[in-house]
């Protein structure tokens, strides 16, 4: 097999998977909701070099089907690279020449993270719907633990788009000492009751698949056609009315005249198949459920008693950034985060990017988002100098 | 063209804020103001802009900018939570100029305003002697795209203040020279003067004492 012609001198080149095991026993992880478990493995790439002070360290958070390959290639003839490579690497948005980036599967995950699928060593069994409720809570103090087994006390920036950006408010309000930057993309202090319902119908797809079996599927068939369907209803919203009219129209799959039966004929049909087919060859069906139900149960508001309140006391510089066209995280809930900020006399930019791209506007090339991290992360690196 | 507009009146800004000040610029455009302020003031600076790309620019630039109306959102600050709130060359295309001053006064301690005085001789001249809407180096567009909804004079202003009650700390109306530089006219400013310049005094002015939009 020929060399990667993808591996260009802007991409991080061949990058291998690492795990970090906490939390063994006599000691145990305390989720939210109160259960507890132990050990906890979490799996996570780096990107970069830590730097001689350890202060130039960015964590990377991923959204609901993300995971911790965040860029470069597994190997050689890997056809695809990681979710956000587009942004990470030599001379990018978070240029790995001047920054030392992490990305880690979310705990309840599904690549390498303790999560549902993991082998219960109590029982030797999967632990299936034993698995402790996971909140953004839990999902950020468990990265805690890696960033302090990396020898990192203060993260240049958290960064993400999403559940990613819920991660990173989460951060900037929980460890405010250890936290400079926050980039918040396509993300909202709690989701509005439109996308809960997105996430229920999602999760009934599954439920009402008979092999899921109560969670209870690992040695036999996976709900595939319910988490494919959950798939499928996600991707709807994902993207905006104009992307999909652009993207498929009205146009048939195969042939010009309509065959009048219901086999996929629609492009837009066989794109969303598609996607739901590629879905269940990587990802589990029970960490789809318990993902969207920390997104559901995600509330700041409530959480602090009041939006103000809740970013009293951060201490990190803030990027906050909507798109126009994305109507699962509308710009008028990503503007409650900015609000809230103002009103406490933080360090806020606000941009509300215009694209048709709708939610998932992050996950692809965006001149515009791309530009406003990496001049908000320059700007703020030349900040961290001048302290020397 | 937009070059001279962008720089209008910024040495005098610079001039009247005092070292270390936390100010608010309403319509920064692409920050160059609150860029200036912060290397020659060390002020802690925040801009509020209308267009995507202005953002983008304070960003590289390194100034922190909201995007969105100039109005928007003022409610959400405290009384006299900034030392300074620049309007400079933006009241005059404000949906509400008469709401917008009384929040900038309500949330400053200051506040500097400057706009294009339509009572400036040659705009005068324009209007009396050709009969046409005027359209000059202060007023540079067609009548049909103008940005500008609410055209004021030095005198309109003063009157106003007058009326409610905001107290003017300084006047300092200003044309702009071949070079580029301020020019202040002091004679008879409300026909000599290009623009007018004022710097009230917002202290006082509270939301027990404000009317709400």
């Amino acid at each position: 097999m020929k060399k990667n012609s993808k591996i260009d001198e802007h991409s991080v080149g061949i990058v291998t998977p690492q795990y970090f095991t906490f939390a063994e026993e006599p000691e145990s992880f305390e989720f939210l909701c109160g259960r507890k478990l132990s050990p906890i493995t979490l799996a996570y790439e780096t990107y970069g070099t830590l730097n001689r002070k350890r202060d130039n360290a960015v964590l990377i958070c991923h959204a609901l089907s993300g995971n911790a390959h965040a860029a470069g290639y597994h190997h050689e003839d890997d056809p695809y690279p990681g979710w956000w490579d587009a942004y990470i690497g030599p001379g990018k948005a978070f240029d790995t020449d001047k920054h030392y980036i992490i990305c880690s599967n979310v705990i309840g995950g599904c690549d390498g993270s303790t999560g549902p699928s993991t082998i219960n060593p109590a029982t030797g069994r999967p632990y299936g719907l034993s698995f402790p409720m996971i909140t953004v809570r839990d999902i950020v103090q468990a990265q805690r633990h890696l960033i302090r087994h990396l020898g990192i006390n203060s993260l240049q920036a958290v960064a993400g788009g999403s559940l990613g950006g819920m991660q990173a408010l989460k951060w900037a309000i929980l460890y405010p000492g250890m936290v400079r930057c926050v980039i918040a993309i396509a993300t909202s202090a709690s989701v509005s009751a439109q996308a809960i319902a997105f996430n229920e119908v999602g999760r009934q797809a599954i439920f009402k698949d008979p092999s899921w079996n109560n969670g209870d599927y690992y040695d036999r068939h996976s709900p595939d056609s319910g988490l494919s369907l959950a798939r499928m209803i996600g991707h709807i919203t994902y993207m905006s009315e104009k992307l999909m009219h652009e993207k498929f129209g009205r146009r048939l799959q195969d042939s010009a005249v309509s065959h009048f039966d219901f086999d996929q004929e629609f492009l837009v049909e066989t794109y969303l198949h598609h996607q739901g087919f590629k879905f269940v060859n990587r990802f589990d069906a029970n960490s789809y459920i318990y993902i969207t139900k920390a997104i559901d149960y995600f509330d700041l508001g409530k959480d602090y008693e009041g939006m103000i309140s809740a970013f009293e006391h951060v201490s990190a510089d803030f990027l906050v950034v909507s798109f126009t066209s994305d109507w699962l995280y509308p710009s008028t809930q990503v503007k409650e985060i900015v609000k809230a900020l103002r009103v406490n006399g933080k360090n806020v930019v606000y941009t509300d990017i215009d694209t048709d791209k709708g939610h998932d506007a992050f996950l692809v090339k965006n001149r515009p988002l791309e530009r406003n991290i990496a001049n908000f992360l320059k700007s703020h690196s030349i900040k961290d100098d001048e302290l020397d | 063209m937009t070059n001279l507009i962008e720089n209008i009146g910024y040495d005098l800004i610079v001039n009247e804020i005092p070292d270390s000040a936390r100010v608010l610029d309403l319509g920064c455009g692409s920050g160059l103001l609150l860029q200036r302020l912060k290397n020659e003031k060390n002020v802690t600076g925040y801009g509020v802009e209308i267009s995507e790309q202005s953002v983008s620019q304070c960003l590289e630039r390194g100034v922190y900018c909201y995007q969105g109306d100039i109005d928007e959102g003022l409610s959400d600050y405290k009384d006299n939570s900034f030392d300074y709130v620049i309007l400079n060359q933006t009241l005059q295309s404000t949906k509400r100029p008469d709401f917008v001053i009384q929040e900038v006064l309500r949330i400053g301690l200051h506040s500097i305003i400057s706009f294009p005085n339509f009572a400036y001789y040659v705009t005068r001249l324009q209007l009396l002697c050709r009969g046409i809407m005027p359209k000059n180096r202060l007023l540079p567009y067609e009548w049909y795209e103008t940005p500008n909804i609410h055209l004021i004079t030095v005198k309109d202003f003063r009157m106003f203040c007058t009326q409610r009650k905001y107290p003017i700390k300084k006047e300092i109306h200003f044309s702009i020279s071949d070079s580029g530089g301020a020019v202040i006219r002091k004679f008879n400013p409300n026909i000599s003067a290009e623009y007018g310049f004022f710097v009230l005094n917002g202290a006082g002015i509270t939301s027990s004492n404000s009317v709400r939009p």
